[in-house]
């Protein structure tokens, strides 16, 4: 909402710098954007008149023009615009003189823009006559005349020649752009800012001028009859006429305030209803009373299928539950939208009807959408107003067209209001707004606040009763009443305390795990990245798993971005991948990085109810080093620390995102975790991943249930140990880890620890076999181990591989 | 007898002093002191003589053997001084060739944004709780005093997955929800992510990362809401830290405001972070609408309770100054490592 501070001054007579007024409307409620101060940057800008044009001997595109700026010489100054005339007045820039701009297409520069003297093709120019633009206001504010070229002055004005256009004009002005919270429509109008404003310095306020002389016998009803056919959809309908109405240009100073809160001037019928509608937020709309067959205004809903032009020449079809405007015959303007082009105003209007009428946001919001047009009206239809609003805004517009000379007024109006709003009365306890305060404020200053705000007061003792005024339609419980007065006191003004609540802290082993998990991962160097949580239909299949799989059953959303984010991932690792894909292609030579994140899968058990949601971890690796087995070096010693032990990892040769001949599945027990691998060939070049790239994705809601870290001491050993080194010649089909299950099975009772140390294949080792050699550690908690008893044990674990695998020792 | 001893040591005395290394000085200990020596012979040649002379002799020659020892001793240290000081120098290293990579990981920036929020409110004694990312309209809109007509509500606004289930747009639908569960009083925190119909830019992004409080308990007011969020400026930003309440407008709050924390960068001086202004926005807050109380079962005549909100990406790209708001999605390694 753009608030001229001038025109604000015409109801609240304030007289504060522009700072001091934003700092303290933001503290009381009214949060701003920006400040932006107009006739700021403008030197040596005066008014002119040309007073003769001519030719350019060189350029057919530019004119010379002798232009009087009231001394006894003229200025010539040379300009390229088409919509200059003898006799017009306009703004000049003279020698030296400073612009805000922007100028020349350019972009606005700090400070303003200077213009000096100079040639154009030969000709001298000694200044510059300028565009409304150049002077600062925005294009879409520029009035319609001058829109293509030099800002073509109000003539009747009466602006002094050589005079300083700042101050002929008074341009001098800040406008305040408030940011209006949707619980305060009362705000989009310059009076609910000046009750704010009012109540925010104290100051009181004065309401608009809205009583006409209109003199004549016949009234508004003699001229047209009002019916709301759906009243459910209209509150209430207020129509004035306007006979001998004169279409014009608005005088400046209406113009200029339209201007600066951010409107176009059109012409003085139209330019009216938008300072009104400014001025009070009801929007009003005017019919030419020729169009409107049987002079019947009838409120009622459209026909489905029904086709309407509406004032921008589009053919928009409506449907019955659209709220329309109806003369005797046919539709005139979809209610609180847009009027039809069948009964526009044009130059020959001689007599107009002002609609000034409340219809319901939901429905003008629900016609809004459904025909894809908004409009300044349907906005603030939308947002809601006050239905008591629509006769003084009529009235209001009487009275400037009397003011104007841009017609008649014709006495009375016709109101149509079967259900008058009245102002409601709430209830409030003092001590309660104290409560959730936190402060001990007096009734009377309660009393004071709310008052300034132009709620009514009563009651005694703590029950203070509230009446608002009904263009406050968000004020209706207690708790509403509490921030009414806890803005106007001041939020700064509140005091600090800390709460003294009792509570027991709960930790989460969710959160707990996660962030433990982070820890560990990143301290065996791996970035944690994010990735979003809605993907791609095609991702799963295009990292190379099967159609059928349950990867590949999505929770889809109605609304997607695009097909891009149009389903909830099911498993990380396509984002992981596409992760990978895009740091090869900008050259990162080394990825180790990790995600752990919500997947989500369809409810199985009850498909009304939420989706499942899983965290699930992805790892991903490339760079120069790294193989699976640095992979797997990394999963088991993330889970080691988190204290899942008895892992194992059993090969995998049909999921497709891996190579077959190097993937697992990472297993606890019989319980799968996860899978891991590296990177099918077909998946990284299709990705651009470096050769041997490589994933896992682990199921991490089950690490969370297993993980263990607890910790608890085990004393150090007391007696020695005795190891034993075994190479073990086995064929090349033997796994390792099976070989380990052997060891460990037979060795139980005193083997404390196994560990692979070398696999060799190569001369001394025939074809199809390969030597495998581990160091065994036997070790008893309660005594010293005899040569004999570990012989005999080492012997039981040897004969156990012998004869499961068919191992026979080989010399090391 | 004593004379050859003496001449024993003589001996010992200068060849040692001609001797350059420990090998050197390791035969002399043999020639000197080793069984067949001299010194050895002598004394194993002791059994003919009688009880005095042996006596006599032994001692002598024990002493001779003693400073022979002492001599060797000494010989040792410094020969073994000496090699190592010549080992020294031929190991000598520079010492400003760079270090081996060691190559810790780094979280990811919002997460260690968030984890230095939660711990914060983790020592302002608050619990987390966690909720669905996807969640019913009644959690998300309904229960929170949303109007029926919100435009937060469109399609053009909210992701939906069905006409009541949706991709929640805030995490305040999981006050309702500990609401529902938790023993009174309680004070948490609930991070997560949340997802709003924005086109990606610079500053947009379809998701994003929210922290909520909640506060709810018999006598909580707008004074401990004020202190709170002022503890945990100070504890987040800096003990000079300032905070300023602007009174604000949210459907689940009433009063509700907006919180600005004076400029960490300038200090409130004014700079291209606070766009000069000294201020920062960077929470909402209220204290919860008795609406929503109820819809959480809780009665709001009894109990009195504060919410807040906070953006992560908001917070991360304010400290670490980052411009662009897609850089936390696109996980270039060479962005993330620069949060080590």
């Amino acid at each position: 909402m753009l608030v001229p501070v001038s025109w604000l001054k015409d109801y609240v007579n304030i007289d504060v710098n522009i700072k001091e007024f934003c700092d303290k409307m933001i503290m009381s409620g009214s949060n701003l954007e920006t400040a932006e101060h107009f006739g700021e940057n403008i030197e040596n800008v005066v008014i002119g008149k040309i007073e003769k044009i001519e030719k350019h001997p060189q350029a057919d595109k530019l004119v010379i023009c002798k232009i009087n700026v009231g001394g006894n010489d003229l200025v010539q100054i040379v300009t390229g615009a088409s919509n200059v005339f003898e006799g017009a007045i306009v703004p000049v820039a003279l020698d030296g003189a400073l612009v805000p701009g922007p100028l020349h297409g350019k972009p606005k520069e700090e400070g303003g823009t200077r213009i000096n003297s100079g040639k154009l093709r030969g000709v001298d120019s000694f200044g510059m006559l300028c565009s409304a633009e150049e002077l600062g206001f925005a294009d879409k504010v520029s009035p319609l005349a001058s829109r293509e070229g030099i800002w073509i002055l109000d003539s009747n004005a009466g602006f002094e020649l050589g005079k300083s256009i700042v101050e002929a004009m008074e341009l001098d002005d800040y406008v305040v752009d408030f940011e209006i919270t949707p619980n305060r429509p009362d705000c989009l109008a310059m009076l609910g800012m000046a009750m704010e404003t009012s109540a925010t310095f104290q100051v009181p306020m004065v309401r608009p001028e809205i009583k006409c002389e209109c003199k004549g016998e016949k009234t508004a009803q003699d001229y047209i009859s009002v019916e709301i056919r759906k009243p459910e959809l209209c509150k209430r309908y207020t129509a004035r006429i306007i006979t001998d109405v004169k279409i014009e240009q608005s005088p400046w100073w209406l113009q200029k305030r339209l201007m600066y809160a951010g409107m176009r001037p059109i012409n003085n019928i139209v330019d009216i209803t938008n300072f009104v509608m400014l001025e009070y937020g009801q929007p009003l709309h005017a019919f030419d009373i020729e169009t409107v067959a049987d002079r019947k205004i009838i409120v009622d809903t459209a026909v489905n299928g029904q086709k309407f032009i509406t004032l921008d020449n589009k053919e928009r079809e409506l449907t019955d539950t659209m709220l329309m405007i109806n003369d005797g015959k046919e539709p005139i303007a979809i209610a609180g939208v847009m009027g039809g082009i069948n009964s526009e105003i044009s130059g020959s209007t001689n007599t107009v009807i002002l609609e000034s009428a409340n219809f319901l946001g939901d429905s003008v919001r629900f016609t809004s959408k459904k025909i894809g047009l908004r409009t300044e009206a349907s906005g603030r239809y939308e947002k809601g107003i006050d239905p008591n609003l629509c006769e003084e805004a009529a009235d209001r517009f009487c009275k400037l067209v009397e003011m104007l000379g841009a017609g008649k007024v014709v006495p009375g109006s016709v109101d149509v209001y079967p259900n008058v709003e009245k102002p409601q009365t709430y209830s409030n306890r003092v001590s309660r707004i104290n409560k959730v305060l936190g402060t001990g404020l007096s009734r009377e200053i309660m009393e004071d606040y709310l008052k300034r705000l132009g709620i009514e007061v009563g009651g005694e003792g703590d029950i203070l009763l509230a009446t608002p005024p009904t263009v406050r339609q968000d004020l209706k419980i207690e708790e509403d009443f509490v921030e009414e007065i806890a803005r106007i006191h001041g939020y700064n003004n509140l005091p600090i305390t800390i709460p003294r609540s009792n509570v027991m802290v709960e930790t989460s082993k969710s959160w707990q795990i996660r962030e433990l998990t982070r820890e560990l991962m990143c301290g065996m160097g791996l970035n944690e990245i994010q990735t979003y949580s809605f993907v791609s239909p095609k991702g799963v299949t295009g990292i190379g798993i099967d159609e059928d799989a349950w990867e590949n059953d999505f929770v889809k959303l109605l609304n997607p971005l695009g097909e891009d984010t149009s389903v909830m991932r099911t498993i990380l690792m396509p984002n992981m991948i596409e992760v990978m894909g895009r740091n090869a292609a900008r050259n990162v030579t080394e990825v180790k990085a990790y995600e752990i994140g919500n997947t989500f899968t369809p409810n199985m058990i009850n498909p009304e109810g939420l989706p499942d949601e899983q965290l699930s971890m992805a790892v991903g690796l490339y760079g120069e080093g790294i193989d699976f087995f640095t992979l797997k070096g990394i999963v088991c010693e993330l889970l080691e620390n988190l204290g899942i032990r008895n892992l194992s990892f059993e090969a995998e040769a049909d999921y497709g995102v891996y190579h077959p001949g190097r993937c697992a599945r990472v297993l606890v027990e019989d319980n799968e975790l996860g899978i891991m691998g590296e990177i099918h060939p077909n998946i990284s070049e299709k990705y651009g991943l470096p050769k041997r790239s490589y994933a896992c994705e682990l199921m991490f809601d089950k690490i969370i249930n297993m993980a263990h870290v607890e910790k608890y001491y085990k004393p150090l050993p007391k007696y020695p140990s005795s190891s034993r080194d075994i190479a073990l010649l086995v064929g090349e089909e033997i796994l390792v880890g099976d070989l380990e299950s052997i060891i460990k099975e037979a060795g139980k009772e005193l083997l404390e620890c196994v560990e692979l140390f070398d696999v060799y294949r190569g001369k001394q080792v025939q074809e199809g076999k390969k030597s495998v050699a581990f160091a065994l550690t036997y070790r008893a908690s309660d005594r010293t181990l005899t040569d004999e008893e570990v012989n005999k044990i080492h012997s039981k674990v040897l004969e156990a591989l012998n004869e499961k695998t068919d191992a026979v020792l080989r010399e090391i | 007898m004593q004379k050859q001893l003496n001449s024993i040591l003589e001996k010992a005395k200068e060849q040692l002093i001609e001797v350059t290394s420990v090998e050197a000085t390791e035969e002399i200990r043999v020639k000197m002191l080793g069984k067949k020596s001299e010194l050895t012979q002598i004394l194993k040649g002791m059994g003919k003589l009688s009880p005095e002379e042996r006596k006599e002799l032994g001692q002598a020659a024990n002493s001779v053997r003693t400073q022979i020892e002492e001599m060797l001793d000494q010989k040792f240290k410094e020969m073994k001084e000496m090699a190592q000081n010549l080992k020294f120098a031929t190991e000598k290293i520079d010492v400003t060739e760079p270090g081996k990579k060691m190559n810790v990981g780094v979280k990811h920036p919002l997460t260690i944004t968030l984890n230095e929020i939660m711990n914060v409110f983790k020592s302002m004694g608050y619990s987390i709780v966690e909720g669905p990312e996807i969640d019913t309209v009644h959690y998300n809109f309904d229960a929170l005093n949303a109007p029926a007509n919100h435009p937060s509500r469109d399609m053009s606004d909210t992701f939906y997955i069905t006409q009541d289930m949706l991709l929640r747009t805030h995490t305040s639908p999981d006050e309702v929800r500990t609401m529902e569960t938790k023993q009174l009083p309680f004070k948490v925190v609930i991070p997560g992510r949340c997802f709003r119909y924005d086109t990606p830019d610079a500053t947009h992004s379809p998701m994003f990362n929210q922290v909520e409080g909640l506060v709810v308990d018999e006598g909580i007011t707008m004074a401990d809401l004020k202190g709170t969020l002022d503890t945990f400026a100070k504890l987040m930003f800096g003990p000079e830290t300032k905070t300023k309440f602007r009174p604000h407008h949210f459907p689940f709050t009433e009063p509700s405001a907006e919180v600005d924390v004076s400029c960490f960068k300038c200090g409130g001086k004014g700079c291209n972070v606070c766009k000069g202004s000294g201020w920062i926005e960077i929470l909402g807050c209220g204290m919860t609408h008795p609406n929503v109380l109820r819809a959480g079962g809780i009665d709001p005549e009894k109990y009195t309770a504060f919410a807040f909100g906070m953006g992560v990406e908001r917070v991360a790209m304010l400290k670490y100054g980052v411009d662009d708001i897609r850089l936390f999605y696109e996980n270039d390694m060479r962005f993330i490592n620069q949060f080590k």
